[in-house]
């Protein structure tokens, strides 16, 4: 790393967690600073959370001050008193500590010229985990700014075991690409990896449940384990699993060990209290979301379980390398599965980390609607030549490949809506100069770009309050409105009753009866990644790698492979039974919860037009199971027709248009690029109303301008990252005449899972009408009873239901 | 199907040939005189050819893109087709447009060619088009055509915009009702009518106008305990009692 520095060089450092490479980071700008001290920002370190960038700050500050260098390190985020804000851009410290958000600020202020001239290098840590992302693309065009700003200033980028290590030199690189010539200018640098780490699979005692997420059955053994470690860390991957396994061990608990509690939701000083608990070593056991996955170093971790199958190699990986920071000794992990198909997927995973085979993800182009706010950005900074930012703009690696006509569309959109017949030519944000400058119109835009700075958008939350005690934490506001005053639910560890809300906070006291309603939060719940799909129907096709697996699982797929037929792997196993009145088709895809969703939705639009009578369906990683009144056989249809690839054309442009998951997303595209505004504190509008004036923007959108620029940005969103379309046209092409369909009499073994989810769906999207419809006839039969026809089962509607898993 | 739409078809055979056979529409009878809510949040009046609607909010696109805010500038045309094609297919004999129908002074300036072509069209088809005045426009713009009244009463109801306490047998807009019901789990918030047999608040019409839960403080001391509500949701009415429905916030 020092030798890359003294070069000028730039460099990406990939080490497991722990390696050190935070601190190898900075050695570089230390060095050079005590050597020659000057003034002036030198280093500026980037990080994905304040809380590392206050982390980082406190660590550097202990060896500035044994050493007695002359260097002053600060940080700058969003919670920087104002005071301090403005000192820093006068009177710059050596080292700034900051996130993508603040540098977007920084650099659209007119004096960011002066303030960053001089600095020497730019520091991004977590660099996986911001690559790829729109935070990712607002950073690499920052970044692009800072090169103009600052030319001798080198990049280094620290980041943790990734499959594809181009693609982050691509993403450092000052010229946006890295191509193995001798023009790249991104050293790679690889940490020490360590000993291989010791990962085994608990064989419960129990049976291995059919369905489901908490792995319930296996808590006593959970908790033997963590009797016999120090410190263990347990992962799980949602935050109401995180609940819920942490009440089932605290009910094993008898020797009343501290376990603690720690995810997302959860008041920051609740989690920095169990973080400093765990540093000292009061803790013997953490239970854990993605909350954890990125950022502060532990003291030794003994030993990490993951709940549930991890979903990702990659991620498997990083989350073991938590455990035992000493490189000289492996880490230890146990994978806890908590369905039948978890334990295949925990043995693809498992084998997937001793072939050292990570996940690679597909780079996706920048947003349209992060370069539009960025736009507006340095607009607000100084007035600029759109030919030169269009170079600026290509010289970020996930903008490399942007034509000059889609820039200049989304310029164009900055400055006057970039709606047809120039609507708006007198309403312009930015003007043309007689230099051929771009200039913004006036102050207000400036203000209005600062007050709206960032791309993440997330959902209204609601502080959480123990009656008018402490503040245990946030949920988000569609979940506080689920409930009445009296429900009980699950969060920070305990069981709660909801009393009411009162000032934008949900009060709550402890204890109260009933069932809980555990937190179902909206995010954290990740697909199962192609190539552990891949692993997992490799393994289901050959009876010889079932050695080592659970009887009771293996009884599974031996019954299977008696009463139907295994999968194979590259091809699709569908079977269709009759069972309770209706026809089921199952189809096992294996390509992840997100794509079978979609392939649900694609495929009931299908199966209606051929007369089938869809009636509903469910989706899991694994499979995907639809319900009808007919069966194909019966209106001779066969599988190649109703699994062509032509239902990503016509079938599933008509679903996106009318999904709420489009509608969802041009929700969060208008607010980064800025034609609606964020909420912020003390402003009435709520997270909902929000959500239903960018609903009647996007229906006007929609049918008047179908091509805008932000319904273009809407649906590469959509395309390439919540419906998965890429991997479900990956998949049907992959199958296409590789059809196995068994027809049976009734419900393989393989099917007993999926169909089991099926009672605990809860019912969306279409179904509103006749939720709607069955409420109100409901009250009108309890008030004129006589009028009241026989029921309709909402099964006789005719129209598909989108099943979604309760969890 | 359903009791609710199987009342609501019944009764909407009584009334005028253009609501028959369409079962979209709510059948709502208010001090006497038979009206028709409609999905589109228009209400029907058949036996007086009224047509009335609240709330347009015309140009209120370009009034948020003058302040920076870069809307999309097809609001006005939006509503204006939706009304169009309500009065093509109703042909009433009056249409009441009940005050907020420019969203500001100098809508009529921005308005692109087009739409005020196709305004006066509208306003021209209908025998009488009345512009009550509303907050947001107390002088409508001249030039659309038809007529402007502060409120205007017709048998035994009286039109205006704002609501006023103790008033009986009014019909307003202003305060964009919505209502919000929990079903399975689920939370649905649509636009609403809401009356309580003195007062009946119509929802907004245009395309970019919000709503307000009518369980909000706004609605105090307006609406008598036990009003009921009708929302339209994807092209239907439903109705549901007061009791039946969830604030946005608790109060």
């Amino acid at each position: 790393m020092v030798e890359a520095a003294e070069r000028g060089e730039s460099a990406l450092l990939i080490a497991p967690t722990g390696g050190g490479k935070t601190l190898a980071g900075f050695l570089p700008s230390l060095i050079e600073l005590a050597e020659r001290p000057r003034e002036g920002l030198h280093t500026l370190y980037i990080s994905p959370l304040k809380a590392l960038a206050v982390d980082i700050q406190r660590n550097l500050e202990q060896p500035i001050a044994e050493m007695r260098l002359p260097i002053r390190a600060e940080t700058r985020t969003g919670d920087t008193p104002e005071a301090k804000r403005r000192r820093q851009r006068t009177h710059p410290p050596h080292m700034l500590m900051t996130t993508p958000e603040s540098l977007a600020l920084l650099l659209s202020y007119t004096d960011a010229d002066r303030l960053f001239r001089n600095l020497r290098c730019v520091i991004i840590d977590e660099l996986h985990a911001l690559a790829g992302t729109k935070r990712g693309d607002l950073l690499a065009l920052g970044l692009a700014r800072l090169s103009r700003l600052a030319p001798a200033a080198r990049r280094v980028g620290l980041s943790a075991t990734v499959a594809e290590p181009e693609r982050l030199l691509a993403w450092l690189s000052r010229r946006g690409r890295h191509d193995g010539t001798d023009s790249d200018d991104v050293r790679l640098v690889m940490g020490r990896s360590g000993a291989q780490a010791e990962v085994e699979i608990l064989t419960s005692q129990e049976r291995v449940p059919w369905a489901g997420h908490m792995a319930m059955h296996a808590m006593k053994e959970i908790y033997e384990r963590i009797r016999r470690q120090r410190t263990t860390l347990l992962f799980v991957n949602t935050r109401a699993q995180a609940e819920l396994v942490f009440q089932a061990l605290w009910r094993v608990n008898d020797d009343n060990l501290p376990i603690a509690l720690h995810h997302g939701s959860l008041a920051v000083e609740q989690r920095r209290k169990v973080e400093g608990a765990m540093a000292r070593g009061e803790l013997r056991a953490v239970v854990a979301t993605s909350s954890l996955d990125l950022g502060i170093d532990w003291a030794a971790v003994d030993l990490v379980v993951q709940i549930g199958a991890p979903k990702g190699s990659s991620r498997l990986v990083q989350r073991i390398g938590r455990a035992n920071h000493r490189l000289d000794e492996p880490s230890r992990a146990l994978l806890v599965p908590a369905n039948r198909f978890e334990v295949l997927e925990c043995r693809a995973a498992l084998e997937a980390v001793h072939d050292h085979t990570l996940d690679g993800e597909a780079p996706r182009p920048g947003g349209l609607d992060v370069l539009a706010q960025h736009l507006l950005g340095m607009a607000c900074a100084a007035p600029f030549l759109a030919d030169e930012l269009y170079d600026e703009v290509v010289s970020a690696a996930p903008y490399a490949a942007m034509t000059r006509d889609e820039f200049d569309d989304v310029l164009d959109f900055v400055a006057t809506g970039g709606y047809a017949l120039g609507a708006y030519e007198r309403f312009q944000r930015l003007k043309l100069r007689e230099d051929g400058r771009m200039a913004v119109a006036g102050p207000a835009v400036a203000r209005q770009y600062r007050m709206n700075v960032g791309t993440i958008t997330q959902e209204a939350l609601l502080r959480v309050r123990l009656n008018r005690g402490p503040v245990l934490g946030e949920v988000e506001e569609y979940f506080i409105q689920g409930l009445t005053s009296g429900d009980t639910f699950l969060f920070a560890g305990q069981l709660l009753k909801f009393l009411g809300v009162r000032e934008m906070e949900a009060q709550v006291a402890k204890g109260g009866t009933g069932d809980p309603k555990v937190p179902a939060y909206a995010g954290g719940r990740l697909p199962l990644t192609t190539h552990l799909a891949e692993r997992v129907r490799a393994m289901l096709a050959d009876p010889r790698q079932w050695d080592g697996l659970p009887e009771d699982v293996r009884e599974w797929l031996r019954l299977q492979r008696y009463r139907s037929v295994l999968p194979n792997r590259d091809g699709l196993l569908v079977e269709t039974f009759p069972k309770a009145g209706k026809r089921f088709l199952v189809a096992y895809a294996f390509e992840g919860r997100n794509a079978h969703q979609t392939l649900g939705m694609l495929l009931t639009r299908r199966m209606e037009r051929f007369g089938l009578g869809p009636l509903g369906f469910v989706a899991t990683d694994y499979v995907l199971a639809v319900w009808s009144l007919r069966s194909p056989q019966d209106m001779g249809t066969d599988m190649d027709a109703l699994f062509d690839q032509d239902m990503l054309g016509d079938d599933l442009e008509a679903w996106m248009d009318e999904s709420s998951m489009l509608r969802r997303t041009f929700r969060n595209v208008a607010l980064i690029a800025g034609v609606i505004d964020r909420r912020h504190p003390g402003q009435e509008k709520t997270g909902r109303q929000v959500t239903f004036s960018s609903d009647l923007i996007y229906d006007v959108l929609r049918k008047h301008d179908p091509g805008h620029v932000m319904l273009r940005a809407t649906r590469a969103d959509a395309a390439g990252g919540l419906t998965d379309i890429r991997r479900l046209s990956d998949f049907l092409a992959r199958v296409r005449g590789r059809i196995t369909h068994k027809d049976l009499d009734r419900i393989s073994p393989l099917a007993v899972p999926v169909i089991l989810e099926i009672g605990r769906e809860r019912v969306d999207g279409s179904a509103t009408d006749e939720l709607l419809a069955a409420a109100e006839a409901e009250l009108l039969a309890e008030a004129m009873p006589e009028l009241a026809p026989p029921r309709a089962g909402k099964s006789e509607t005719g129209c598909p239901q989108q099943g979604r898993l309760s969890l | 199907m359903i009791a609710g739409k199987r009342m609501l078809s019944a009764s909407s055979q009584a009334h005028g040939s253009a609501c028959q056979g369409d079962d979209s529409r709510a059948a709502l009878t208010f001090r006497g005189a038979d009206l028709l809510a409609d999905p589109s949040g228009a209400l029907l009046w058949p036996e007086e050819g009224i047509l009335a609607v609240a709330d347009l909010h015309l140009e209120k696109g370009s009034a948020f893109a003058a302040r920076g805010r870069m809307l999309p500038p097809y609001d006005t045309r939006a509503t204006l087709d939706r009304l169009a094609e309500l009065i093509a297919q109703i042909r009433p004999a009056r249409v009441l447009c009940l005050g907020d129908s420019f969203h500001d002074r100098r809508a009529a300036e921005r308005m692109d060619a087009a739409d005020v072509e196709r305004l006066c069209g509208l306003t021209a088809a209908v025998a009488d088009w009345v512009w009550i005045t509303g907050n947001h426009d107390p002088e409508p713009p001249q030039g659309f055509g038809g007529r402007v009244a502060a409120e205007l009463s017709v048998g035994p109801l009286t039109f205006r915009h704002e609501a006023q306490a103790g008033a009986v047998g009014e019909l307003s807009g202003h305060l964009h009702p919505a209502a919000a019901v929990a079903l399975a789990g689920r939370r649905v918030r649509e636009r609403c009518f809401v009356h309580d047999g003195a007062k009946l608040i119509l929802p907004a019409f245009g395309s970019f106008t919000g709503g307000l839960n009518v369980l909000d403080a706004a609605f105090d001391g307006l609406l008598a305990p036990g009003f009921e509500v009708l929302m339209t949701a994807r092209d239907r009415v439903y109705r549901f009692p007061c009791a039946r429905l969830s604030p946005d916030r608790a109060r």
